[in-house]
């Protein structure tokens, strides 16, 4: 019988999970009871949570696995493309969108941002068209986190059951991942553990629940980041082995210029994520926003940093992605130099935390969002009792982590281009938004126009970019880039275009009607 | 718009501008001894986004926007019209 490895690192990570389900008992003897309550905290969330929350509910696996693969194949120019923009962008979308829609959402009692947008354009119809979009944007983002938990842990629990899980056997007759818990287990486990917590407290239970585990994958980051440097013999004595070995990591050269200049427009995407608008329409009051909107780069920061420089670490001293994986880097740096089972198991359970952090956000707001805008939409919402609103989210959203779960099980391929995909499609429904917060003249028809043109130009793109490489078998290397730019670009312009020029060839909305949508600046 | 709001901007657009640091683009020392000029230069940004983000929010914040959302009419206009 072989011999099994320690599986101290394994205990952590259920020494974590249960927090996170007696966190969910806490929150559940908050909760009231109420749909508001579950779909909205009672708007009752004050600024060091909403900055936690929000700031966890951003960050997903993408910030930790995928910064530190993205980083180990194209250097540490990768915080400028990604982290840097996005510490000015994600602030510029709080202060000047979610600030206002958390007003408007506030006076005319919105619970989702299709009901703000049937309401400011007038037409329940939009919704309809709207609602298909966004979920299908979101379910490639829940897919990201269950597969980035799945392989984090994978990477982490290799040889603990060699008798259970056989791994993954290559044709050259080599087994990946012997012994391994495999992603399928994983991905329930962690479903479950946070369906139980949303299910029990709603918004306000993965509200605490981001603000606690963005607290641990902070302090993990910055632990590992410590360790792992000081089992490379220190920081300047890793830098130097990158420098000496992969020098083209050290600069950008792997980076296009008009790719660099046009990433600018994916972290627009925040303004248009239905589960981040949801937690804007949390806050206690406008107020609540001006330490998310301060304290989110510096966050971001402390997050990326650590993950970047491991990233190019990890090329500089030649270490093989297991499987040709780069998103599997970080985990096998954590279980390959940090020899301690207690760490590990922390570390993991840190980069489960960015992970679980955004999963439970995104599944109340699915819930909310078929709720509110499809069944009450349709039947009225006077037609089921609280507590039958409150089981029918929870059932949606049974639905939907199903689904991804089975989707999950497929392993897609590239899974972190998948997420770049998603952001863009929603970082070219920002147009729309924005118009639709501070244009007066934006009509309807502009409107659905936009929608229909971001979605037609999306479809075709992501098609020629992802599917049809796919397809014929062809292995793209890097981003998939039209001109030298990346696709949200053209998405971004068609779909701000179409707006413009569709409201302005259309009759403007009734002046009235679109006055009480507009903040007056100062008062 | 006031002169100390005006500044605040400006340094939003400062932070956004110095982001497309094109001249440095092959730059391979590293500063401290551990961190690549890249990194190094972009963490700056965010510092500076964290500054130019703490100004506006003391300098051009929304007045009065707490009284403007309390006075909705509140849940009627759910839903708008049909199409």
């Amino acid at each position: 019988m072989p011999e099994s490895a320690d599986l101290t690192p394994l205990y952590v990570v259920l020494v974590y999970l249960g927090a996170l389900i007696g966190l969910g008992c806490f929150t559940s003897f908050l909760f009231r009871g109420t749909s508001n309550d579950y779909f909205l905290a009672g708007r009752s969330i004050g600024p060091v949570l909403l900055l936690m929350s929000v700031f966890g509910t951003t960050m997903t696996a993408f910030a930790l696995v995928g910064s530190t693969g993205k980083a180990y194949e194209l250097g540490a120019g990768v915080y400028g493309l990604m982290a840097s923009s996005s510490a000015i962008v994600h602030s510029l979308v709080f202060f000047t969108i979610g600030i206002r829609l958390w007003a408007i959402g506030k006076r005319f009692d919105f619970s989702t941002q299709i009901q703000f947008f049937r309401a400011r354009f007038q037409s329940v119809n939009l919704g309809f068209l709207l609602f298909p979009i966004l979920v299908g944007l979101v379910i490639p983002y829940l897919l990201i986190g269950i597969l980035g938990a799945g392989a984090v842990v994978r990477g982490v629990t290799q040889g603990m059951f060699p008798d259970t899980f056989a791994g993954t056997a290559l044709p050259s007759g080599k087994v990946l991942f012997a012994g391994a818990v495999p992603p399928w287990v994983t991905g329930l486990v962690v479903c479950c553990v946070v369906l139980f917590y949303i299910f029990t407290g709603g918004l306000r239970a993965a509200a605490w629940a981001n603000a606690f585990q963005t607290v641990v994958f902070m302090i993990t980051g910055v632990i590992a980041f410590v360790l792992i440097s000081d089992a490379l013999g220190g920081a300047s004595a890793a830098s130097e082995q990158v420098l000496a070995n992969t020098p083209d990591l050290v600069g950008r050269e792997r980076i296009g210029k008009l790719q660099f200049l046009t990433y600018g427009l994916v972290p627009l995407s925040v303004g248009m994520f239905p589960h981040l608008f949801q937690h804007w329409l949390t806050a206690r009051s406008a107020k609540s926003f001006r330490l998310t909107a301060v304290a989110h780069p510096i966050f971001i920061m402390i997050v990326w940093v650590p993950c970047i420089l491991i990233g190019i670490w990890a090329a500089g001293m030649g270490m093989e992605a297991p499987g040709g994986n780069p998103n599997a880097i970080l985990p096998k740096m954590v279980g390959s130099l940090l020899k301690d089972p207690y760490l590990t198991g922390l570390l993991t359970a840190g980069i489960l935390a960015a992970i679980m952090s955004s999963l439970d956000s995104q599944f109340v707001c699915l819930g909310t969002m078929f709720t509110h805008d499809i069944v009450l939409q349709i039947r009225g919402k006077d037609s089921f009792t609280d507590r039958q609103k409150l089981w029918m989210g929870r059932s949606f959203i049974v639905a939907i982590v199903a689904v991804t779960y089975g989707l999950s099980l497929l392993q897609p391929p590239k899974i972190f281009d998948l997420a770049v995909w998603c952001f863009s499609g929603f970082a070219s429904l920002f147009p729309l938004v924005c118009a639709a917060v501070y244009w007066r003249r934006a009509t309807k028809a502009g409107a659905y126009a936009s929608i229909l043109v971001m979605i037609t130009s999306w479809t075709y793109l992501f098609y020629r970019g992802l599917i049809e490489p796919a397809m014929n078998g062809i292995e793209l290397e890097g981003d998939y880039l039209v001109g030298g730019m990346m696709p949200v670009t053209l998405i971004f312009a068609a779909s701000a275009l179409a707006l413009i020029l569709v409201s302005l060839l259309t009759n403007p909305p009734p002046k009235d009607h679109v006055d009480s949508f507009m903040i007056p600046r100062t008062r | 718009m006031s002169t100390p709001a005006r500044i605040a901007w400006g340094v939003v657009v400062a932070a956004g501008v110095l982001h497309t640091d094109l001249w440095a683009w092959d730059d391979d020392t590293l500063v401290f001894g551990f961190i690549p000029w890249a990194l190094a230069y972009h963490a700056g940004i965010s510092i500076l986004a964290a500054i130019a983000w703490a100004l506006v929010v003391r300098f051009d914040w929304p007045g009065g926007i707490e009284e403007w959302a309390d006075e909705g009419p509140g849940s009627d206009r759910e839903g708008g019209t049909n199409a």
